[in-house]
């Protein structure tokens, strides 16, 4: 029990002695104390190496946060591995490289989200002054983020030259101003604060405004000030949701593009659609992982581009195998052709679960899909969206092309409104059919290859997109691409502005509903094919 | 006496049999139903159930089976269908005359078998965490009540330790478990003095796939300065993109860290969990416990599976608990008997993988150890926080008031799931 006691209170005297004792250099009892077992202790040194301000601390304090810290549990001191070379072991309080000690035996350092967001804020008050503006700019932000010492802001304000830390400084000094700073200094902080419209400023100029104690002048000027933020995030919220609808638009069309040719261009009910769009997401799985097996990691990020050609040709292969061996024999049948797709959809997820197996897998983001960037205030734009909608607008350009521009695409045409006439003048109907089906299923296949970067990667992959690509290719008008692009981007945008107001799920239940009345008004959708070619 | 009658006549039948080569009567073995989906929704999480239950099994009859008899699993596909669920029921208990049935996931598939096995009085183990708010004399609950799994994640929370979190997120998904299990929580938050205004409660459809609104919502909520969470009992395939678009829309677990009740070892096998790292799940064991048991029983699965990267999972862990406590309870009961089984299972104890020994109550539920775990990149969890000791469930929350005042205890006086009043007077 002493021991224990001992163990647990150890720390915490090295970190009181050190404080007590504090001088600039030795910071060696908070880092041995870093890699100890009790939480509050390692909070606490944590928060005595950032006031500290030794840049020496830094190291260890990101090895830390990244897992790399570990104690040596034969001579209790504190060590961790070069962030290059995980092998490579350095003495924390030294800096020297360590030999001889068996990595296995060491105990690695224990984190969470406390100590995360202390070493954020200590890292923060170390790089401050750092010679990298971008470690600088990183700690003016967080010092925004959580407050920082108003007279060290004020000395790097002073200093810095970088126009992008100038601006993050000052916002960092308002905010430390805001909460520290006399009456006069407050009220400059509100305006420079209420100059950057953000959810962040609204939240410092809001807690002056419900403070009791400030004084009324100082609180109407933050009520003030809060009303011209709110309009301005009002706005970017309607952008955000512009965005978001169309984001989806696009994710709705890229699904039902393959389906708007089988569908919209045949007349075939095709209900394994879903699953070519799953085979698509399984091709990627498999490229990504003949990646990782056989090529440099430098090229990891590169698996998406090949599993394009790959999810092409593997759903288009299965398509032409679906039609030549059941489909053409359904034709006019629609019925038949609806119950024998269903059961194939059914067989290939089986399929699929046989060979992969039934849980998810997972399927990495190439460095260049994740993350993203702050496009306005509130409203945050991730590259995987950005390059979706990009993707989706090519494949949509392409089918255009091809359907409008090229040989196959008039005779494929011509098969589809008279299919007799087109026989009589020579074209091979046969070999027809069966091509564009395999198109069809081959764009839905690369559709699978977008949808895996945001979605689950499992044999029902399929089931979520089948419902949603039917309305979409309905909705827009049957035999119409254009109508495809306008029906998802509608359904898209409509989705995501009723979400906020009446919730997802009553969302998606009055977009149902609002369909079913548009199609008893317009059973032929948006864009309806007008013409001879309407009625066959 | 008819007991031994009954085995002697097997045992002539059975030379009888081998003598012509047959293979062993039925009489030679202990049938155990397996009531788990293997296609559609929820196979992506149920058939790795059905394969540990086949696992028990299996290692059950290496060292010599049950009561000296072999045990023979019998398996079928309710193919996430819940009415089907109960047909497949009727069927084990029925026509195959199973002594015991492991199954079911969902809340709504339980609900469905639930009239079948008081019924044909059959006995089903139940190895998922659930909202509580039952407490059936044929089924026992092997999984976590809300008092053993969301309660303390959310103290913890509240806690130093946990970031002093002061504005909540209640997402789930919109269904029996997300909705109870929400509002024993908001009545529990209420209870600790947080504000309405300081809780935000959102629902979304099976399957939700475009979390882009609500993702945006949550950071415009947790940006009025409080420190705020996400408690999320959101389920199933709807997780991936929750936490694919958490990650791009670079939300870090420091900021708003998000704690799941149904995400674990195998749904995270399907996410790249390198952005996720410090996230939050509570459950009842975690494959990175350190205890021998658990050492021996993922060299078990990963051995069976044949596949040594197979993870496992807490609901495992559970059906790995009620299985165990079946085959103690049968030897002791000294028969596969319904009635006797029910009465040996009470207070029957089993040292698991969590590392401690679980204990099975009145109320046939038990009492388990709650522990809090932090996503890694490596797709495992690293403990942060335990309870000292196993927690005994609440079938009835304290924190709802219809179900305050009632008891589940299946012994005497009470002999009752949801009384208010003992059964028999003392």
């Amino acid at each position: 029990m002493n021991v224990l006691v001992a163990r647990l209170l150890l720390p915490i005297f090295a970190a009181l002695f050190w404080v007590l004792t504090a001088h600039a250099a030795d910071i060696s009892a908070p880092l041995t104390a870093l890699s100890g077992d009790d939480f509050a202790a390692k909070v606490q040194a944590t928060e005595a190496l950032g006031a500290a301000g030794e840049p020496a601390a830094v190291p260890a304090l990101k090895a830390l946060a990244d897992g790399r810290l570990y104690r040596n549990p034969a001579d209790g001191r504190t060590l961790y591995s070069d962030p290059a070379d995980a092998a490579r072991l350095i003495d924390a309080i030294t800096g020297q490289p360590v030999t001889g000690v068996d990595a296995a035996s060491l105990d690695k350092a224990r984190i969470n989200n406390r100590l995360r967001g202390a070493i954020t804020n200590a890292l923060a008050q170390l790089t401050l002054f750092s010679s990298n503006p971008a470690e600088r700019l990183a700690a003016a932000q967080e010092a925004f983020k959580n407050g920082g010492s108003l007279e060290a802001l004020r000395r790097a304000a002073a200093a810095e030259k970088d126009a992008r830390v100038v601006e993050a400084l000052a916002l960092a000094l308002a905010a430390a101003e805001l909460s520290q700073g006399s009456e006069v200094e407050r009220a400059a902080a509100i305006d420079r604060l209420a100059a950057t419209a953000s959810p962040a400023t609204r939240g410092l100029i809001g807690r002056v405004a419900d403070d009791a104690q400030a004084p009324q002048a100082l609180r109407d000027k933050a009520r003030a000030a809060l009303v011209s933020i709110e309009r301005t995030l009002w706005i970017n919220g309607l952008v955000a949701n512009l965005f978001q609808g169309i984001s989806l638009g696009s994710v709705l069309l890229l699904a039902a593009i393959g389906l708007a040719i089988t569908f919209g261009v045949m007349g075939v009910i095709n209900m394994a659609h879903g699953e070519m769009i799953m085979l698509g997401a399984y091709s990627t799985y498999v490229v990504q992982e003949a990646f990782r097996a056989f090529l440099p990691a430098g090229w990891f990020d590169l698996y998406l581009i090949a599993a394009l050609p790959v999810a092409f040709f593997v759903a288009g292969a299965v398509g032409f195998a679906l039609e030549r061996g059941v489909i053409r024999f359904l034709y006019s049948r629609p019925l038949e052709t609806l119950l024998a797709t269903w059961g194939i959809s059914l067989i290939l997820q089986q399929v699929v679960r046989s060979i992969f197996g039934a849980p998810n897998k997972e399927i990495a983001n190439p460095s260049w899909m994740t993350g993203g960037f702050e496009a306005l205030p509130g409203f945050f734009v991730t590259y995987n969206r950005i390059a979706i909608i990009i993707f989706c607008l090519i494949v949509l350009a392409v089918v255009a092309l091809i359907l409008r521009r090229t040989a196959f695409g008039l005779e494929m045409r011509a098969v589809t409104q008279n299919r007799r006439m087109a026989s009589a003048i020579g074209i091979a109907t046969d070999r027809v059919d069966a091509l564009t089906f395999a198109l069809g299923s081959g764009i839905a296949g690369m559709a699978g290859v977008a949808l895996s970067q945001i979605g689950n990667v499992s044999p029902n992959l399929g089931q979520i997109y089948i419902i949603d690509s039917f309305l979409v290719v309905v909705f827009g008008g049957v035999g119409n691409l254009l109508g495809t692009l306008v029906g998802a981007m509608t359904l898209g945008v409509v989705n995501k502005i009723l979400e906020p107001v009446a919730g997802a799920m009553l969302g998606k239940i009055v977009v149902l509903v609002a369909i079913i009345l548009f199609m008893q008004k317009r059973p032929r959708g948006l864009f309806a094919l007008k013409g001879r070619s309407a009625e066959a | 006496m008819a007991n031994l009658s009954g085995k002697l006549v097997a045992l002539a039948l059975g030379a009888a049999l081998a003598g012509f080569g047959g293979t062993a009567s039925a009489q030679d073995t202990i049938k155990i139903g397996v009531l788990h989906s293997l296609s559609g929704t929820m196979a992506i999480s149920e058939t790795t159930l059905k394969d540990t239950v086949l696992m028990m099994v299996d290692d059950l009859n290496k060292k010599g089976g049950l009561l000296g008899k072999k045990v023979e699993a019998v398996v079928v596909d309710p193919a996430s269908n819940w009415p089907l669920f109960a047909e497949k029921a009727r069927e084990l208990i029925s026509k195959e005359k199973v002594s015991v049935v492991f199954g079911c996931w969902t809340s709504v598939s339980r609900k469905s078998v639930l009239p079948v096995f008081e019924e044909l009085n059959g006995l089903l183990f139940y190895p998922v965490q659930y909202e509580g708010e039952e407490s059936s004399r044929n089924i026992f609950y092997t999984g976590a009540a809300p008092n053993q799994q969301a309660i303390p994640a959310v103290e913890y929370l509240m806690s130093d330790e946990g970031g002093s979190v002061k504005r909540w997120v209640l997402a789930g998904t919109d269904y029996v478990y997300p909705r109870t299990t929400n509002k024993i929580l908001e009545a529990f938050l209420k209870s600790k003095g947080v504000a309405s205004e300081d809780i935000m409660i959102n629902y979304t459809p099976f399957g939700h796939a475009d979390w882009q609104t609500i993702v945006a919502d949550i950071k415009k909520f947790a940006s009025a300065g409080k420190k705020t969470a996400v408690v999320s009992t959101i389920n199933g395939d709807a997780n991936v993109p929750f936490y694919k678009e958490l990650a791009n829309a670079g939300i870090k677990a420091s900021d708003i860290p998000v704690v799941a009740f149904s995400v674990g070892e195998e749904e995270l096998a399907g996410i790249d969990t390198k952005n996720l790292v410090g996230h939050l799940a509570a459950w009842n064991y975690f494959q990175s416990v350190k205890s021998p048991e658990n050492d021996a029983f993922i060299k078990q699965w990963q051995t069976f599976i044949k596949n040594p990267k197979r993870v496992t999972n807490d609901p495992m862990e559970a059906t790995y608990t009620g299985f165990k406590m079946w085959t103690q309870a049968v030897q002791q009961a000294g028969t596969t008997d319904v009635n006797a089984v029910r009465q040996a299972m009470y207070g029957q104890k089993v040292k698991t993988p969590s590392g401690l020994v679980e204990v099975m109550n009145t109320n046939h539920h038990l009492s388990k150890p709650v522990l809090i775990g932090e996503i890694q990149p490596d797709g495992q969890f690293s403990i942060v926080w335990q309870t000292k000791g196993a927690i005994k469930a609440d079938a009835w929350s304290p924190f709802i008031p219809e179900s305050a005042k009632l008891v589940a205890d299946w012994t005497f006086p009470w002999v009752c799931g949801n009384c208010s009043e003992p059964k028999f007077k003392m």
